[in-house]
């Protein structure tokens, strides 16, 4: 087999292995709630048939490992289970299907995300590079100087700020607009006015993200630039400009995507305080909402999709820096 | 480069461009009279805060949990910046603030580091397959964000000031562990350290004599910026009001009490702006902790050039 | 090649008053300070001298480039009738490349490792628009060939990882030749190679400049090497002219005293002593690093007492891995290690303490052999207070003596290494191994990365502390000057096996075994004609690598 072929393979196995044992972690959690734990779901009134009812429906009455099996077997098949939130003391069901509350969530969570990135990649690509070219400039001092701060600053005093200057103070009025502190998008709105709506919450998190991925794509940029054969092209003869295109830039993809996908991971992070700050019916705020109110399988199925999203975004990134290693392109 | 030449060789005459001799104090000082103008600010923020933190109870004009009469008071003289949402004076509880999410900040980030700083060490001498367990797991546990994780565990434990402490203490670890295992090994593959072992050294004259030393000044670097990390992963649960619960004064919450204010700001721009003074008290310390941090590495990368 | 008469050729390049700073610590400091240099077109100038003598950044100054924190400050540097000083890099980089070209130390880190070779070689040949991209291969071809380089026609097809370094080190010889420039630098450009894999990559480099009759700065810390390649020698120290002169001129007759230094490790000698008993002796050894393949097959090395047996070796040979057994940080498989006739526990945790005091170990870095946090007093100390039980105001006396016999005085006791010299710091770790009071003292490579002066320095300390204690040496090296100047045995290892083992006087006169012949003809000699001599005698095999 081509080494390249076995070295995916070997990264995915790990990658699946990693998610399995996550998903163990985030199982028992479950294990680890206080025995009292269906009183205080169902209320204080809850009569013991009722409870005993609820904890065979957890399925606590059968070994741990097979309710392991059992749920993970379901969550592959789609079902994350039934919410805690509508169950009452006296039996009555009204609980509603986790999958039911998460999908459209997620769909609305993915949408700001995907708004985020497509902005947030291009301009820290373009900062960063631009930054290490011209390092020591003027610009670079700024521009670090800059990103130093906002680095610094909370998710949501980030929100904040925006909603005061764009919403509430209206400083763009001038020019008819006039941001909605409110994101409040659903999902028959048309497209251009969902891209209002969530106009903030995208800045917030582009401006959150580019900081840092502006900060990291220029330290990859100056340690490939420090490297020799790059010291080697230029005493060649070879123009600036052809010694970035044609002499960094293959050996920088490993490196940039890296930066990417760990900052599209941390975008992971930062959905959850901006969807909240800008009440945006996405899944960071559905998990901040089922925390609250301890409504375990939610808390579960959202912890299961944003880990799953966090691993397949590094294992994307280590198959491309495979992919791009000459090393392993070309054996000996 | 006369003397080694001209008079024959001597080894207390070969000097070359070697460094003068200078004691600690002297090193500290230079780098005190060397620092940039945002290292003096850093400091000057931080000690600020510090004073504000242990002498809150004299500094502030009212107690933490006081109730006025009128909510969501104006800025006025009895209230400097106003009241919140059920009347407590908003001073007080910035005042308070400092002291309780930094106070939990660094016992978290204490925590944190004796739990990390100790199995990262134990990894990366005893190597083998107590260094691979160990790796391997952190690394799942990496595997999901700590956001989410401390969510998780907070929707299960529920959320008290103990369980945060713990919970943040414990995932914060896992990278507290990576960085003391990377450092503790560049000492670890040193020749003093295999000279050491052949002397017949026990462990931990190893450990504390050996290796310590050698990674104090990026452990030390690493405990700034991991407070700064801790200081803002603690005030987002709070502001998602699944950290540090009422009536304990906390920046975090405090923002998320008072930001319906914030609709206010074309009106009153004071009231505005009201929710932003405990964010801005975050971001402040922030900044002020990564300024020192940054001039801290540079300082000491800078001596171990000399070295 | 060193007969030409400098006076009736044309001068391709002139360097008046060059001055260098490099910025470190947050001052500007100067390395060159107001070097002058003139090179004829054809000529190869030799430019030696230590580490720090600032010879690369005055290699690269020819050029008119200056790495990143360092800055030409004034002089100037005239390549062929252009002034190289405050010219626009867009002009310089005309230059490079077609007129001047640069060979650099590190062959596997020069070259863009996502790039055939042969896209790297004609680069510079295109780009000058003197040759098609066919030609270019074509030629290029012939280059590869014309350096010995195997395979050539298809060589240029491999990426850098694919080659050995020698083979490297003669394709970015090729790729600086491709567009026949007037100068080459050559920037250590075998350094980082064995002695065996350094004479083929020199007589191919001088080949190629001889027949093209390329002007070059040859860059090199080795004096021995540079009077092969160079017309003229210019020795360099601390970023200013000690002598410059003919190669013959200067190797018969060196004027200056730093420049006669330069020998001072081949002017040493040691006078065999007649043999005693053994106090080690490694037994049948054989040994793997965990599961991996064998590094030591069956070998076996006696050291007598109060004597000096020294492993000479390349890299791989095993020779460090024979020391790591000896110490018991690698138990070997097979065999033993007698301590005194009695066998020493395999593994390091087996060991008593006071067999542990009885065999030493001195490092090849010094820098790395002391904790830079600790104090002279401590790194001294410790072995006595471990060991010795020593403690207090008597430890202070006994640091003291011991500073005493490796000739530094009790001032140095406060001090941290990093406020040491290279040299110092390596007797301060001769002074810890001597505090253990040992039988057996481990010296693994503990000249080599000194400059030549200290080297001196340290062995003759060596040889003083041994006749004064009775000590016995275990000397791994692999240089040979200083196997003659420190040895009374000497075993000769390659690919983890003894080829041969005896004293002195047997090993250096023939009939030497394969090995030990072609690593005694590979290593240069102070003699101008000695590589034309070993290439008449065909004693290296040159498709080698």
């Amino acid at each position: 087999m081509h080494p390249i072929i076995s070295t995916v393979l070997k990264r995915l196995g790990l990658g699946l292995l990693t998610l399995f044992f996550v998903s163990i972690i985030i199982f028992s959690s479950v294990e680890m709630l206080p025995g009292d734990f269906g009183e205080s779901v169902l209320g204080q009134a809850a009569t013991e048939e009722t409870v005993a009812a609820f904890r065979k429906e957890l399925g606590l009455d059968k070994p741990a490992y097979q309710r392991y099996f059992d749920w993970i077997g379901a969550v592959a098949k789609g079902d994350l289970g039934t919410s805690f939130s509508g169950r009452a003391a006296s039996g009555v069901d009204r609980s509603r299907r986790v999958v039911d509350l998460v999908v459209p969530r997620l769909k609305n969570t993915l949408f700001l995300a995907v708004m985020a990135a497509v902005i947030a990649v291009p301009l820290s690509l373009i900062l960063g590079i631009t930054a290490a070219l011209f390092r020591n400039s003027f610009y670079d001092r700024s521009v670090n100087a800059f990103t130093l701060i906002s680095i610094s600053l909370p998710d949501f005093f980030v929100a904040y700020l925006l909603i005061l200057f764009f919403a509430s103070l209206k400083v763009l009025e001038p020019f008819g607009i006039v941001f909605p502190s409110l994101a409040n998008i659903s999902a028959d709105m048309p497209l251009g006015e969902r891209l209002f709506k969530s106009a903030l919450p995208a800045l917030t998190l582009t401006l959150v993200i580019v900081a840092h991925m502006m900060r990291m794509t220029r330290a990859a940029i100056i340690n490939l630039l420090a490297s020799p054969y790059i010291e080697m092209a230029r005493l060649k003869g070879i123009s600036k400009f052809k010694v970035i295109v044609h002499h960094a830039l293959p050996n920088a993809w490993a490196p940039i995507v890296n930066v990417i996908a760990f900052n599209l991971a941390y975008l992971v992070v930062g959905v959850v305080i901006v969807e909240v700050v800008f009440v945006y019916p996405g899944i960071g705020q559905l998990m901040v909402d089922a925390v609250s109110t301890r409504d375990i399988p939610v808390v579960q199925a959202c912890a299961l999709i944003f880990a799953a999203t966090y691993i397949l975004l590094n294992l994307l990134a280590d198959v491309v820096s495979i992919a791009s290693n000459p090393r392993l392109l070309h054996p000996r | 480069m006369s003397t080694a030449s001209d008079k024959g060789y001597s080894a207390a005459d070969e000097v070359g461009s070697v460094l003068e001799q200078r004691t600690r104090w002297q090193r500290v000082k230079l780098a005190l009279k060397s620092a940039p103008i945002s290292a003096w600010f850093g400091m000057v923020i931080v000690f600020a805060y510090i004073v504000v933190a242990l002498f809150a109870p004299f500094i502030a004009p009212y107690a933490e949990d006081q109730i006025f009469a009128v909510p969501f008071g104006p800025w006025d003289s009895d209230h400097l910046v106003g009241t919140d949402q059920i009347g407590r004076d908003i001073f007080t509880r910035l005042i308070y603030g400092a002291r309780n999410t930094m106070g939990i900040a660094f016992a978290t980030t204490l925590l944190a580091f004796v739990i990390g700083g100790g199995f990262g060490l134990a990894a990366a001498i005893s190597g083998g397959w107590i260094d691979q367990i160990l790796s391997r797991f952190v690394d799942v546990l990496m595997a999901i964000p700590s956001l989410i994780f401390a969510l998780m565990l907070l929707a299960v434990f529920g959320s008290s000031i103990f369980n945060i402490i713990c919970i943040i203490a414990v995932l914060d670890s896992t990278r507290v562990f990576r960085l003391t295992r990377a450092v503790s090994m560049n000492v670890v593959v040193m020749d003093y350290l295999e000279a050491a072992k052949l002397r017949g050294e026990k462990l931990n004259w190893i450990m504390i004599h050996e290796i310590l030393p050698n990674i104090l000044p990026p452990m030390v670097a690493e405990f700034g910026l991991r407070f700064c990390f801790v200081f803002l992963t603690i005030a987002s649960l709070s502001f998602l009001g699944v950290g540090i619960q009422p009536p304990t004064a906390d920046w975090g919450s405090m923002v998320r009490e008072n930001a319906s204010l914030i609709q206010f700001a074309q009106y009153d721009i004071k009231a505005g702006i009201t929710p932003l003074l405990p964010a801005g008290a975050i971001a402040l310390l922030v900044v002020a902790v990564n300024f020192i941090v940054d001039w801290f590495l540079h300082t000491t990368s800078g001596l171990k050039d000399e070295h | 090649m060193n007969t030409n008469n400098s006076n009736n050729k044309e001068v391709l390049l002139q360097i008046k008053d060059l001055h260098i700073d490099g910025f470190s610590d947050n001052k500007w400091h100067d390395i060159i300070k107001g070097v002058d240099l003139t090179l004829h077109k054809g000529e190869v100038l030799g430019l030696i001298g230590e580490s720090g003598a600032g010879k690369s950044t005055l290699g690269l100054a020819a050029m008119g480039f200056a790495r990143p924190g360092c800055r030409l400050k004034s002089g100037s540097i005239v390549f062929d009738g252009q002034e190289l000083m405050g010219m626009k890099e867009r002009n310089k980089r005309e230059l490079w490349g077609t007129r001047i070209a640069y060979v650099a130390q590190s062959a596997a880190a020069a070259f863009n490792p996502a790039f055939r070779l042969m896209d790297q070689t004609i680069e510079s040949g295109v780009r000058s628009n003197t040759m098609s991209e066919a030609d270019a291969k074509k030629d290029a071809r012939d280059l590869f060939e014309a350096l010995q380089l195997p395979d050539p026609q298809n060589i240029g097809d491999r990426y850098p990882h694919q080659v050995s370094g020698g083979q490297l080190q003669r394709v970015m010889t090729a790729m600086a030749m491709s567009s026949r420039p007037d100068l080459i630098i050559f920037d250590e450009p075998t350094t980082a190679l064995d002695v065996t894999t350094q004479v083929n990559v020199l007589a191919a480099i001088r080949k190629v400049v001889r027949q093209f009759n390329t002007a070059a700065i040859y860059i090199t810390h080795d004096l021995a090497v540079v009077a092969q390649m160079a017309d003229v020698i210019k020795v360099l120290r601390y970023g200013e002219t000690m002598e410059e002169a003919d190669t013959r001129k200067m190797l018969s007759h060196p004027e200056h005293p730093y420049t006669k230094s330069l020998w001072a490790v081949r002017s040493i000698e040691k006078t065999p002593e007649p043999k005693t008993e053994n106090v080690l002796e490694i037994k049948n050894v054989t040994a793997a690093y965990g599961r991996g393949e064998n590094v030591l097959h069956d070998v076996s090395i006696n050291l007598p007492r109060g004597r000096t047996v020294a492993i000479v070796g390349e890299s791989g040979s095993g020779k460090s891995t024979a020391a790591r057994v000896v110490t018991g940080l690698l138990p070997p498989s097979q065999g033993s290690v007698l301590f005194n006739g009695e066998a020493l526990p395999a593994k390091l945790s087996g060991r008593s303490v006071d067999q542990l005091r009885r065999i030493q170990m001195i490092y090849q870095s010094a820098d790395t052999a002391m904790n830079p946090r600790h104090k002279v007093r401590d790194i001294i100390g410790r072995p006595l207070a471990f060991y010795h039980d020593v403690s207090g105001a008597e430890l202070d006396k006994r640091v003291e003596e011991l500073l005493n016999m490796i000739e530094l005085d009790a001032s140095y006791m406060d001090r941290f290494p990093g406020e040491l010299s290279g040299g110092q710091k390596q007797r301060i770790c001769i002074a810890r191994a001597i505090a253990a009071d040992p039988e057996v003292v481990i010296c693994d490579e503990v000249t080599s990365a000194l400059d030549q002066i200290v080297q001196e320095g340290i062995l003759k300390l060596l040889l003083k502390l041994q006749k004064e204690l009775n000590i016995s040496y275990l000397f791994i090296t692999h240089d040979i000057a200083t196997v003659k100047a420190i040895s009374d045995e000497i075993v000769v290892m390659y690919q983890g096996k003894v080829v041969e083992q005896g004293v002195k006087a047997d090993i250096f006169s023939p009939p030497y075994p394969e090995y030990t012949e072609l690593l005694l003809a590979s290593v240069p000699e102070m003699d101008p004609d000695w590589l034309d001599k070993v290439l008449d005698a065909d004693k290296i095999p040159l498709d080698a690598s």
